[in-house]
């Protein structure tokens, strides 16, 4: 590094991971420049309402800020439209569209992810629409206005959460999955399929085992045609059928990527002075004990608190427990920890009550916990995941068994690791 | 229009003017109030947006749900009677020029 260089922290991408990173540093007292490239056109936002209450019929139609209009200046942070198109790591230097370069003592790499693309006949269009941006969300809110019938395609979060969205506006609403079960590579069975469940209560034709074959356009609107061979009219289609990491510039730059930039547990990728943090990052996983790369706006705070520690000279392992939310309609689930589908369930609660959760053990110990319209049982399981807690599953079953208790009386004394 | 007003810990306060119906949660983050994080973007998952409330508004709160009640339960700063998620308020007539104090913590 050149002596006369200033100290400068340059953060690619200004959604929650890369301003997480750019405040957290101010917090931990770092006096050197901070820039962060924002290649999107909006004033840096928060995603989830997006697929939620920005899409309600009586919706304020503006975005959630992620900071206030004068947070960026207030701690002497820039924040610099653009987008980079290549990184020398060896001359540290970011090269951005416009052709200029900027040196860096700290490189973040906070680039999300994109949504895949539909690898079917006319995904492309118009009125065909994916959700990830501000923009996307825009449109979409336009689309809902004027539609009367509503096709997604993937039962994931995001599609089910549009789902609910639209069928509360009461617009006719068809959702085909290929899997057998929604959401099934993230919940176990009864959870999944006790959304499918409420979902069709309330009137979505849920149609699983069924993928999109092709997309056509018949008169003013579209015909979606399934995998059976069924066909759906439609004046709105969405598609969300998964996201990839945006490795491109990390990859171009010479840094190893297996479905995410690949960074140690102090979120430090190979080259010097160069992280990775969020949806972007495959990150050594403290809890599971392999590389995982999540999608959740805990995971990209507590990394961007992370990352900053670690730029500040402060090396420790990143064992943050994950934890996530998706609200379907006023369907809320929670998940604490991350579970493998060969964990073993066990039912806490009623779900004819409509609220349960699930804990999931592996070898015998907590590894996660799905809640459904269960509050105190997610915060206990974000206390008790990770933590190497032995449960049976007969204490589980026990009537007089909470999540909470256990969690208050297992804090209070000191547990092994 | 009716006006919130956040009060810091360093007795700092700000005046912020809000349409009917906007949250106080977003009404700070939107003007950039010191304190309030919003980190679950008004869901009432991450208690990030905790505040007290003045004790001449209490009574024109609407009800504590199940689910805020347990998210009161994990703030960062002390629960007491004045605690509310700042999502779960949203401004109404009654509420018009609501003062409410923000915790030092938050996350
Ligand atoms: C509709 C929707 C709903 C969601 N709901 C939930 C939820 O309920 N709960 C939950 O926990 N999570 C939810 N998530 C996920 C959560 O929002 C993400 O995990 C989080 O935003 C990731 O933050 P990030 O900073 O890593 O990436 P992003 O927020 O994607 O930010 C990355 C930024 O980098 C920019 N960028 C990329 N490449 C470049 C480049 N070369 N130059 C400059 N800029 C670049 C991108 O344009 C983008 O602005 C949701 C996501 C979406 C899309
Ligand atoms: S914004 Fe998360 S609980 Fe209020």
């Amino acid at each position: 590094m050149a002596t006369n260089m200033v100290e400068r922290t340059f953060i690619i991408g200004a959604g929650q991971a890369g301003v997480q990173v750019a405040d957290s540093l101010r917090a931990e007292g770092y006096a050197g420049e901070i820039t962060i490239l924002n290649d999107e056109a909006a004033f840096p936002y928060q995603r989830p309402p997006l697929s939620k209450d920005y899409l309600a019929a009586d919706s304020a139609g503006t975005a959630l800020p992620l900071r206030g209009p004068d947070f960026f200046a207030s701690k002497d942070i820039t924040l610099r439209p653009g987008a980079a198109v290549a990184v020398d790591t060896a001359a540290r230097r970011v090269t951005l569209a416009d052709g200029s370069t900027l040196g860096y003592t700290h490189l973040v790499f906070a680039t999300g992810a994109a949504n895949r693309q539909l690898p079917c006949p006319g995904a492309s269009l118009p009125g065909v629409h994916a959700l990830r941006t501000l923009d996307d969300a825009q449109n979409l809110q336009a689309a809902l206005a004027n539609a009367q019938r509503v096709v997604v395609i993937g039962a994931g979060f995001i599609g089910l959460e549009f789902a609910a969205a639209a069928r509360s506006r009461e617009l006719e609403v068809t959702v085909l999955e290929f899997a057998p079960r929604p959401m099934g590579r993230a919940l176990s069975a009864t959870s999944s399929e006790w959304f499918a469940t409420r979902h069709r209560d309330e009137g979505i034709d849920l149609r699983l085992n069924e993928g999109v074959a092709s997309i056509e356009r018949a008169g003013n609107g579209l015909v979606v045609e399934s995998t059976t061979g069924d066909r759906y009219p439609a004046d709105l289609v969405l598609y969300g059928v998964g996201v990839a990491p945006r490795t491109e510039l990390a990859e171009a730059a010479g840094l190893a990527t297996d479905n995410g930039i690949l960074v140690d547990s102090g979120l430090r990728t190979a080259a010097d002075g160069v992280l990775a943090v969020g949806d972007c990052a495959s990150f050594p996983n403290a809890h599971t004990g392999s590389r995982t790369r999540l999608e959740s706006v805990q995971n990209a705070t507590d990394h961007g608190r992370h990352a900053a520690r670690s730029i500040m000279g402060h090396h420790t392992d990143y064992a943050e427990t994950p934890w996530f939310w998706s609200t379907q309609g006023n369907l809320r689930l929670q998940i604490a920890g991350i579970s493998h589908p060969d964990d073993l369930p066990v039912l806490l609660g009623d779900p004819a009550s409509g609220k349960f959760s699930i804990a999931l053990l592996r070898d015998g110990v907590l590894v996660a916990v799905e809640s459904v319209n269960s509050a105190a049982d997610h915060i206990a399981a974000r206390k008790l995941v990770g933590r190497g807690i032995a449960l049976d599953p007969a204490t589980l079953t026990d009537p007089g068994f909470s999540l909470k208790a256990l969690a208050k009386t297992s804090l209070a004394v000191s547990i092994p690791a | 229009m009716p006006t919130i007003t956040f009060t810091q810990s360093t007795g700092e306060a700000a005046e912020i003017t809000v349409e009917e119906g906007t949250s106080l949660m977003r009404a700070a983050v939107t003007n950039g109030i010191e304190g309030i994080v919003g980190e679950c973007g008004g869901q009432a998952m991450c208690a990030t947006c905790h505040i007290y409330v003045r004790p001449e508004f209490a009574g024109q709160l609407p009800e504590v749900s199940d689910d805020e009640d347990e998210m009161l339960d994990c703030t960062t700063a002390e629960r007491t009677h004045a605690s509310r998620l700042g999502c779960q308020i949203k401004m109404s007539g009654p509420l018009a020029n609501i003062v409410v104090d923000v915790p030092s913590d938050q996350v």
